[in-house]
């Protein structure tokens, strides 16, 4: 039986290779060739350029230290939310309703909160605290890469530990396992496929992005995400910007491949 | 104790997520022309300045329609592409799926300057047009996301059975497919528009010069000052998702309800 149902994947092609597969190989050509179309590999050598290594180092560290700050507030999270399996849809409702503020403006929240005479300082000064002035510096723009993407680590942590069967977990107890060791041992193996995908959620777009460097920076932070809009937008050349892009998405896609390295054994030991 | 300190934990969590909302919505009553620190005084006027800014309802009426053309768009093609998905040998399913997780889990930046790329390469200028060609593309994944495990749910037991008796293929689907993959369709299509109306990265690579959604007008604004006014539209917004989405979780949440208690009977 010939199935004429699959012609109905052809417009869904179309876009595939409009919008993914053709694109991406345009980068790839811009990058490897220079203004007048000639094979090049100055527009790739230039990552060594010191500024834009620095940003890419940087971009490398604060995406790194966001997310590992993710996972270690979701994780806890998704224990205690375990359990609340009939409230699963509001827990999802009230972690997706923050998106309907632009985050752009959520951002420069976090910049008017964050200022001198702002709620944090006046908080953090009646608790005796001191101040903090952490505007322009590479803590702000973590705190505004946690603020953005931690939702992004909570939500596939979450959707798999509520499908955790609540039995496994008793099993453990009654055969002596102490809690650490049930977190440890059967909670953490059965929750992996939810940590990968929401470290890649997390790490990705802060590793890429400029917007919240920008905001929360204030010009004195520049990743790597910088870098690439200057060069593509503001008077820089494509084909420097498409370089750059390529850098980056080979250490993403390494990045990536550690991941998968110890998502499979992870998988390993819970067989 | 124990059940105090988890209560604890996870409302400082929600706090921190729902920390810059209060802020935002406090600051647009304040009596301060740009968005400050300092209480001034309560004030309406930020609402009513809204509308006299020309720019601004021309980028939320963008906003809108690039959200709902691209999320209804993305919609109709990719429930297609999923019934057609799963009629295909395994190997090309295979293949298309790798290729349907590449702009989810691609730096946005670089799915925004490879549109652009792309677009230049079809010669093709930038316009509202390539907007929405975009905003589609980084919508078709989140709806074959939602659509393909609901068809494979279904299984093809209930599409045969109705030709069996009698039913052409698209009254088969129309008439017992579609209503079976409905949740999925339905979420794939609000978390489609959601994802286009907050998007600002591919919107900003690929708009020409003069055309904004309200992203790349705050991100411009934010450049030279933000006003309050802006924190007013957004809070307007905000209000009325919150105030669609309660209407709707009270109406399924009875639905439900109802459901449960006839099942009891």
């Amino acid at each position: 039986m010939s199935d004429k149902r699959k012609f109905l994947a052809s417009p869904y092609i179309v876009f595939i290779l409009c919008g993914t597969v053709i694109p991406l190989l345009a980068v790839l050509y811009y990058a490897l060739v220079d203004k007048d179309g000639n094979l090049t590999f100055s527009n790739l050598a230039s990552i060594a350029d010191p500024v834009h290594l620095k940003s890419l180092g940087l971009s490398l560290l604060l995406a790194l230290i966001c997310t590992v700050i993710c996972l270690l507030l979701a994780f806890p999270l998704g224990l205690m939310l375990r359990k609340s399996g009939g409230k699963k849809g509001f827990i999802i409702f009230m972690l997706i309703l923050p998106m309907w503020m632009n985050f752009l403006l959520r951002t420069i929240a976090w910049k008017i909160l964050l200022q001198k005479n702002g709620f944090i300082n006046v908080i953090f000064t009646s608790l005796g605290l001191g101040e903090i002035d952490i505007l322009n510096t590479p803590s702000a723009v973590v705190l505004g890469l946690v603020y953005d993407f931690l939702p992004f680590m909570i939500l596939p942590i979450y959707n798999v530990m509520v499908k955790i069967d609540n039995s496994l977990v008793e099993a453990a107890y009654d055969l002596g396992a102490t809690p650490f060791k049930v977190v440890r041992d059967v909670i953490l193996p059965m929750s992996m496929p939810g940590i990968i995908s929401g470290i890649t959620m997390t790490f990705v777009p802060a590793m890429t992005t400029f917007a919240i460097s920008e905001i929360l920076g204030g010009n004195k932070i520049l990743l790597i995400g910088n870098v690439i809009e200057l060069e593509f937008l503001h008077g820089g050349s494509r084909n420097v910007g498409s370089g750059l892009s390529m850098v980056m998405m080979f250490f993403i896609l390494i990045s990536m491949a550690l991941l998968n390295k110890f998502d499979k054994n992870g998988e390993g030991t819970v067989v | 104790m124990k059940k105090f300190g988890k209560a604890l934990y996870i409302g400082l969590i929600f706090l921190f997520l729902y920390l810059p909302i209060f802020t935002l919505v406090l600051l647009s009553f304040n009596d301060s022309k740009t968005p400050s620190s300092t209480w001034r005084g309560f004030t309406l006027k930020w609402f009513a300045e809204i509308f006299s800014r020309e720019e601004w309802i021309e980028a939320l009426i963008n906003t809108l329609v690039i959200g709902l053309l691209a999320a209804g768009i993305a919609t109709v093609i990719g429930v297609a592409a999923s019934v057609g998905i799963m009629a295909i040998s395994r190997r090309q399913r295979i293949v298309i799926l790798q290729l349907t997780n590449i702009p989810m889990v691609n730096a946005e930046i670089v799915t925004a300057i490879s549109l652009v790329l792309g677009f230049a390469l079809f010669g093709l200028s930038l316009s509202m047009g390539t907007i929405l060609f975009a905003h589609i593309c980084f919508c078709l994944p989140y709806v074959i996301l939602n659509v393909m495990p609901k068809l494979r749910q279904t299984g093809n037991i209930s599409y045969e059975a109705a030709r069996d008796l009698g039913a052409g293929p698209v009254k088969a689907f129309f008439s017992v497919v579609l209503p079976d993959i409905m949740p999925g369709v339905v979420t794939g299509f609000l978390m489609s528009f959601t994802m286009s109306v907050d998007d600002f990265v591919i919107t900003y690579f690929t708009r020409p010069v003069g055309i904004n959604t309200l992203s790349t007008l705050i991100y411009s604004q934010q450049k030279v000052g933000l006003r309050t006014s802006m924190c007013a539209l957004s809070t307007l917004i905000f209000l009325l998702v919150l105030l669609v989405l309660l209407v709707r979780m009270f109406l399924t949440g009875r639905a439900a309800a109802d459901k449960s208690t006839n099942g009891g009977v």
